[in-house]
């Protein structure tokens, strides 16, 4: 593990001097026993962190990260998921269950929070997934991994749709009475046939790539958020990635349909257009999309159309990706420069301030996950989850400098912001730029 | 770098456009006239040693070895009463030094008839080291088994790398290495001369201000693939 | 030339001088000694991902008669189901000492990511559904002396009209054939059933047309692509009966050709559905020619990638 991921002794009291909480303006925060404490009762041996110029954020909370563990431990594992995480300002990650086995039942998600406690360096939230074997048929223990240690709350097939009406109906209704949510992978496989590998277009046409269309999301999105409506529970929408689901949350949230959605970093900044060199590391699930699709997310993440962003973090070993484009594995980092991403396409042109940045990546992931102590106030009493950034720093994404044990990063040689300094869960610093 | 750069040579001048003749920088050894009395002389000298038209089959190297054959077989066509077989026979593919630059074009080979037990006349402009000819009985011989292979060329310049003969000579003209001989004809260039001038690296004092020793090579480097040998597009 | 792996890489004097060569590679075929030496020492590796026993033996001899040292290997069956990455298959066989790879994959885009990691050069043979050069370069030379048979001086297809009807989808020979006939000056039309046009056809430069009948009496040359059986699984169209009505080169519509008017066809043909055999053994079907013409158009663009001196060494280096 990388020196500045092993976790350090805990100072007694951390005193952050002059940084800007979310847009309140500039004042102290100090950090004692886990929680913010009065900065006025800081002790002569507390540490003292310099924040001028430096925004504090509550800790981010990822909505959809893939840890691979249990099953693929040589492309991630929960320990260097979470330092990647932590390196992104995160304290908080949902695992999805897409593992080996699958998380469908309480004592694998009871297995993944322990894993998590022992060597996480953020909190570490088991999905349940929703059906069994995420095979589509049978719906999981969704309410003994409720009822477990674990308390999932969040279920999902990611990876998968859930393309039976019937079947996504009942999860709905099922999870209205675990306070849960299912949150849907909208990729119709009808639509999207077993060799299609990015977005149906123009490109793809040319390169001889088969692809599935937008539509092939969007109506799923429409057909689910009309389930909602009927069972009167939560849905949440995994990675949008195109204008027309953009257009389907607009209509059911005006009608008052309980629907949040996630959008992932690459989707508002990487178009189709990356693909035309069949570069594989540029394969992902949903696939890049066109800038008019682009466009369209960036405008429903400023106006909260789309609620959270989420990472959708898919490590992948080398000999995954090394392959003919259409044979290789879907998936890219993002635990690292997603907080980068956000600020170069939605702080630095001014369609989002602080307060909707901590909104969009911590407040609201926070309450859509039901996770009680992340995505507070920055205020006395409060769990110390604390991102400290630095608005200003950029640099050259580098991805042999990653906390990941893999490498699939589709930002590397790219000029970004590089924000994050500090970041505290419960108190402990998890990560410090050395 | 040295193969055969007669046609190296001719091209260079034909892509740098230069019309030396009569300048100081070169000197004139044969003219329109000189040109056709050799053309008709080494068509008699063919006939001569052949005693007669019979298997005769006269192929051109490309480029202006070509035209010169065509000279000469109308030429002995002429003397005859008979048609005698022309064609061309390209040499690039025989090249010993394909892989020492850029691709080179490839030239039209057109046999007008079979080369089995045939009495085959290879003509070409210049005779150099010799590697030339060599490539090109490198190709007869893949294409059949003539009789016998006669050389004729219009200028002898000496320096044979390798022991190739002509057997008929428009003029022996001995040269310096480094100099550079040309031969325009009026089917390919509108004009009919042979000159030479000073190689690479010679101001017209006859200096060769770079002290280069090896001066077979040309500073501009032997052609890349286009210049080398002008296209006649079919 | 570094590598070919599309045949939009070309230029029209590219193409013109890959296709004059071919006239002189193809005397080599009659020839009692099928041998040049031009690319004597050179070694040249087939490797091939899909099966193509004719594709492979055209440039097998290709390379064999141009004196060059040919191997084939046979890489069939996904690489992800063996454990291997494409990236290491290459760079082993590669490492080999190769001066060309010739590769034909099933995925669209194998040859191009494999050139980025080896110091050979490489030859697309046919990459999925995106492009098969060499064959595009064979139809071309087998249409150019089509043409020349009335027209002797004509260079390039300019005020030809050449329409190509069938799964334009699925087709990489359509893909290489548009881009190297537009290069040559040609107007294209594709036909095809709405459900076998590609996405974003509209952006090409071509005409498009779901009426084969209408486009016919314009045409001065009709290149017909084979229609696999297998896509009626994927709804692309109910029956072969139903698309052989409607997009068949039937012998009703043989008759609605120009005299002299040439058929092409890439093979295999599917006789009966996509091709009649009549069309397919009708005076004016250059389908045997197209088959002809492989090995010399395959010499000419192997001795436009080897017959000269290398810009950079031959070993291969395993470059991300």
């Amino acid at each position: 593990m990388p020196a500045d991921q092993s976790l350090p002794a805990v100072p007694a009291e951390v005193l952050v001097v002059g940084a800007d909480l979310a847009g309140a303006g500039r004042a102290d925060l100090l950090i004692r026993d886990g929680r913010f404490a009065d900065p006025a009762t800081a002790g002569a041996g507390a540490e003292r962190i310099d924040a001028d110029g430096l925004v504090a954020l509550p800790g981010l909370v990822d909505l959809h990260t893939h840890l691979r563990e249990p099953g693929r431990e040589d492309a991630e594992t929960v320990a260097t998921g979470t330092a990647a995480a932590a390196r992104g300002g995160f304290t908080a990650v949902l695992a999805m269950a897409n593992t080996t086995p699958v998380t469908d039942t309480a004592e694998a998600a009871e297995h993944l929070a322990g894993v998590g406690l022992r060597e996480g360096h953020a909190q570490v939230v088991p999905v349940g997934a929703v059906s069994k074997e995420l095979a589509g048929e049978q719906l999981a223990e969704l309410g003994l991994m409720a009822r477990s240690s674990a308390a999932v709350r969040v279920f999902s097939d990611d990876g998968h749709c859930v393309a039976d009406a019937r079947l996504m109906r009942r999860a709905l209704e099922y999870v209205r009475a675990l306070d849960g949510v299912v949150a849907q992978h909208a990729q119709d496989p009808r639509l999207a046939g077993q060799d299609a590998c990015c977005h149906e277009g123009e490109l793809s046409g040319r390169l001889g790539l088969p692809g599935w269309p937008a539509v092939a999301e969007s109506t799923i999105v429409a057909r689910d958020v009309q389930l909602a409506e009927l069972t009167r529970s939560r849905l949440h929408v995994c990675h949008v990635s195109t204008a027309e689901t953009v257009d389907v949350l607009r209509w059911a949230k005006a009608r008052g349909i309980t629907v949040t959605a996630e959008v992932a970093p690459h989707h508002l900044l990487l178009t189709t257009d990356e693909v035309a060199g069949y570069d594989p590391t540029f394969k992902v699930n949903p696939p890049l999309r066109p800038q008019e699709h682009v466009t369209a997310l960036r405008d429903a993440l400023a106006d909260g159309t789309l609620d959270a962003v989420a990472t959708d973090h898919a490590p992948h070993a080398r000999h995954d990706k090394e392959h003919a484009f259409g044979e290789a594995a879907f998936g890219m980092l993002g635990l690292e420069t997603a907080l980068a991403v956000v600020l170069e396409t939605m702080v630095v042109p001014g369609r989002l301030g602080w307060p909707e940045v901590a909104a969009r990546t911590s407040v609201t992931p926070a309450h859509i996950a039901r996770l009680r102590g992340q995505g507070r106030p920055l205020t006395v009493g409060e769990p110390a989850n604390l991102t400290l950034l630095d608005p200003a720093a950029r640099g050259v994404v580098d991805r042999d400098r990653s906390a990941s044990l893999s490498r699939n990063n589709p930002w590397h040689g790219r000029e970004l912001p590089d924000p994050v300094v500090a970041t505290f869960w419960a108190g402990r610093a998890t990560f410090r730029r050395g | 770098m040295d193969a055969v750069d007669e046609h190296g040579e001719q091209s260079v001048q034909e892509a740098s456009g230069l019309a030396e003749t009569g300048t100081a920088a070169s000197r004139l050894v044969m003219d329109a006239d000189q040109i056709a009395r050799a053309c008709a002389r080494m068509a008699h000298e063919v006939l001569e040693a052949n005693r007669g038209a019979d298997g005769l089959v006269v192929l051109g190297i490309p480029t202006r070895g070509v035209a010169l054959a065509e000279r000469l077989a109308a030429a002995m066509s002429e003397v005859e009463g008979v048609q005698i077989p022309v064609g061309s026979l390209d040499i690039t593919l025989y090249r010993d030094d394909l892989r020492r630059h850029p691709t080179r074009v490839v030239g039209r080979s057109r046999l007008p008839a079979g080369v089995d037990d045939a009495v085959v006349v290879l003509v070409d402009d210049v005779l150099f080291s010799g590697r030339t000819v060599r490539a090109a009985l490198d190709a007869l011989g893949d294409l059949g088994r003539p009789q016998a292979v006669r050389l004729a060329v219009l200028v002898d310049r000496g320096h044979r790398e390798l022991p190739v003969r002509a057997d008929h000579v428009g003029k022996n003209l001995p040269t310096r290495a480094d100099e550079r001989v040309s031969v325009r004809l009026g089917e390919v260039d509108g004009v009919n001369e042979v000159t030479i001038s000073p190689g690479p690296g010679e101001d017209s004092t006859g200096q060769n201000g770079t002290g280069q020793h090896s001066s077979r090579q040309n500073s501009t480097g032997d052609s890349p693939a286009g210049t080398d040998h002008p296209e006649e597009r079919p | 030339m570094r590598h070919l792996l599309s045949a939009g890489d070309l230029s029209l004097a590219e193409v013109t001088g890959i296709l004059d060569l071919a006239e002189e590679m193809a005397q080599v075929q009659a020839r009692p000694v099928k041998k040049l030496p031009a690319l004597r020492g050179r070694t040249i590796v087939n490797l091939f991902f899909e099966d193509s026993t004719r594709t492979r033996s055209s440039f097998e001899l290709a390379g064999k008669w141009l004196s060059a040292d040919v191997i084939n290997v046979s890489a069939k069956g996904s690489s992800v189901s063996k454990g291997e990455s494409l990236r290491d298959t290459v760079l082993t066989v590669a490492a080999m000492g190769v001066d060309a790879l010739v590769i034909r994959h099933h995925a669209s885009g194998a040859p191009g990511q494999a050139a980025r990691w080896v110091d050979a050069h490489v030859l697309n043979a046919g990459d999925g559904t995106h492009e098969h050069p060499t064959q595009a370069l064979l139809d071309a030379f087998t249409l150019r002396r089509h043409f020349r048979r009335t027209e002797p001086d004509r260079d390039t297809f300019a005020g030809k009209t050449i329409v190509l009807a069938g799964d334009i989808t699925h087709s990489r020979v359509a893909r290489s054939n548009v881009l190297l006939l537009r290069t040559l000056g040609a107007e294209v039309v594709l036909v095809a059933p709405p459900t076998l046009m590609p996405a974003g056809v509209g952006s090409w430069p071509v005409a498009t047309s779901t009426d084969l009948d209408e486009v016919l009496p314009e045409a001065d040359a009709v290149m017909m692509l084979r229609v696999q059986r297998e896509r009626m699984s994927g709804g692309y169209f109910p029956t072969p009966r139903e698309y052989t009505v409607g997009y068949g080169l039937t012998r009703a519509r043989l008759g609605a050709l120009r005299p002299g008017v040439a058929i092409c066809h890439p093979g295999p043909m599917n006789r009966g559905l996509e091709i009649s055999a009549d069309a397919a053994d009708a005076a004016n079907s250059l389908i045997l020619d197209q088959v002809a013409a492989g090995v010399a158009v395959r010499m000419s663009v192997l001795y436009q990638l080897l017959g000269g001196e290398d810009a950079t060494p031959t070993s291969s280096r395993g470059d991300a």
